[in-house]
């Protein structure tokens, strides 16, 4: 049981990385992004090609990585935001102006396909490792195993989280944005740039997917398809959490990646996925704007 | 020719093509003057305070700011202009708290936030009380006092106050304009437009009557209170302003 929860909260700290970027857009935007668990895949593989041209240095400690790859997630986080805008600028941006909201929906859902298939195009079919190494699981519970890039994982998601949350409360932009989630008139005639708000939006989206997709290529493996089998679980995760809410998305990721892993203890993995959203309709059944969400 | 804080000539505007809501509309307030438009439902009044924020374009007509054209601005221009607009409804970030939401109206200009606030808090001490509270969770009166004071923070030269009695109770009504009146004696014009005709009319200095898109009548305030013409135009009765 022990060792189930370890790797549901390790399993949930991607998710709830993910399921932030998913939240804001949705809040912010208003639109569900179906190609965000594609920054995801981009985050990881860019971290893939940047670790080929830098090097690690040594290890450090039990870690399978050096210093180097610290730098890697930054410039991987880097690039998936820029990769974020510019998807903006050349799909989102001209079909906001039309008043159809599901061209939007359907659009992400065809710039996630796109952008799976310029991964396969590029870096092939095959799963893809960040070291060869072996990392040795130790114990740090009675008998609950992890390895030490799996406690990397977690210590760095939570301080993201935290970044974000000072980032949200104590920043001017970081209220910006939340004036224009919570207002986007009334942010326009207060004078706040809704343009830089849209593009600061994908910035925080887009880097904290490609930490999360970087740090399930580091702890599991990068294939093709790894954004594309998590939206699904992201969605269920910002959706129970209360979408819309930052900190639900939080809460909804560690949730939704324990449920997926300790219900492996009772029912065969395949089923992991439907267990994520059977998990998500009970809770939809008790709070209906999820558990953080607005209440009517 | 004497200048005007505000200035607004024939304008012709409407939301959908070929509907013209305003026919024609004037009206000018002297800097540090509380000026009320007056008007039934669907005169135009919102419509017209919609043009000089900026959030609706300009047909025909002319509209100024201390002599300078302003017709074309769009809204975020306005608040680089000196124009603090307060809108009927939603004029709160809700899910921010009291503070946060006096800071965003000092958005466009980041120096002196302290002592914008400290001004803020002067006029309405309440809500230094409540400043770490979710304005969403405030009373009626209470946001609209976040509302104005969030336009306050631009230290504005005009400010647009859209119905700010609605929804309110009769005694926050006074309150609300007690209020409103404290704000230009600190050198803030005001244009207000209003339904509660007695109400805004006995805070403000000069007010004008709109109907179908026109400006009918106008005049000092205490004229438009005790004319009987204004009675019959705005509430479609002889029963007065009573």
């Amino acid at each position: 049981m022990g060792q189930y929860i370890a790797d549901g909260i390790i399993l949930g700290a991607t998710l709830s990385l993910g399921a932030i970027g998913l939240t804001l857009t949705y809040n912010i935007l208003r639109f569900a992004n179906f190609a965000h668990g594609e920054l995801l895949t981009f985050g990881a593989y860019f971290g893939l090609a940047l670790a080929g041209a830098l090097s690690f240095g040594p290890t450090l400690g039990s870690l399978t990585f050096g210093w180097g790859f610290i730098l890697v997630i930054i410039l991987a986080a880097v690039l998936t935001a820029g990769l974020a805008i510019l998807l903006d600028m050349i799909v989102y941006r001209v079909l906001r102006r039309s008043d159809v909201a599901v061209a939007l929906v359907i659009a992400s859902f065809g710039a996630s396909l796109m952008l799976r298939n310029v991964v396969v195009f590029i870096w092939g079919p095959q799963p893809e490792y960040y070291s060869r190494s072996i990392a040795i699981a130790r114990p740090i519970l009675p008998g609950v195993r992890v390895t030490s890039d799996e406690i990397f994982v977690v210590v760095l998601a939570a301080v993201l989280m935290v970044a974000l949350h000072l980032f949200l409360t104590r920043t001017r932009m970081g209220k910006a944005m939340r004036a224009v989630s919570d207002n986007t008139l009334l942010a326009q005639v207060t004078g706040i740039n809704v343009a830089n708000v849209i593009r600061m939006v994908w910035v925080v989206g887009g880097s904290l997917a490609a930490v999360g997709g970087v740090l399930y290529g580091l702890t599991v493996q990068m294939i093709p398809t790894m954004g594309f089998n998590l939206i699904l679980p992201m969605f269920a995760a910002a959706i129970l959490g209360g979408i819309g809410s930052v900190y639900g998305a939080v809460l909804g990721g560690l949730v939704i990646g324990l449920a997926e892993s300790v219900s492996v203890m009772w029912i065969d993995p395949g089923y992991k996925p439907a267990v994520a959203f059977a998990l998500m309709f009970l809770i939809l059944l008790v709070y209906p704007s999820g558990i953080l969400g607005e209440r009517p | 020719m004497s200048e005007w804080a505000l200035s607004v000539d024939e304008v012709v505007a409407g939301y959908v093509a070929g509907v013209d809501i305003l026919r024609g509309v004037g009206l000018q307030v002297n800097a540090g003057e509380i000026v009320t438009v007056l008007g039934p439902n669907g005169a135009g009044k919102s419509t017209l305070i919609k043009v000089i924020a900026g959030l609706l374009r300009v047909r025909s007509g002319k509209v100024q700011l201390f002599g300078e054209d302003i017709s074309d601005l769009p809204a975020h221009a306005m608040v680089a202009h000196g124009v603090g607009y307060v809108p009927q409804t939603n004029n709160v970030f809700p899910k921010l708290t009291v503070e946060e939401n006096l800071e965003m109206g000092a958005y466009v200009r980041t120096r002196e936030i302290r002592r914008g606030l400290e001004q803020v808090y002067e006029t309405f001490p309440d809500l230094q009380r409540l400043r770490r509270h979710a304005a969403g969770r405030l009373s009626g009166g209470q946001r609209q006092m976040v509302a104005i004071g969030r336009a306050l923070m631009l230290k504005p030269r005009l400010m647009l106050l859209d119905e700010p009695s609605a929804g309110l109770s009769p005694l926050l009504v006074g309150h609300v304009f007690d209020k409103v009146r404290e704000v230009r004696d600190i050198g803030v014009t005001m244009l207000i437009v209003e339904q509660n005709a007695k109400a805004a009319l006995a805070i403000s200095d000069r007010g004008y009557v709109l109907a179908e898109g026109q400006d009918r009548v106008s005049g000092p305030a205490q004229e438009l209170l005790e004319n009987p013409e204004v009675g019959e135009l705005y509430l479609g009765a002889r029963r007065g302003l009573a």
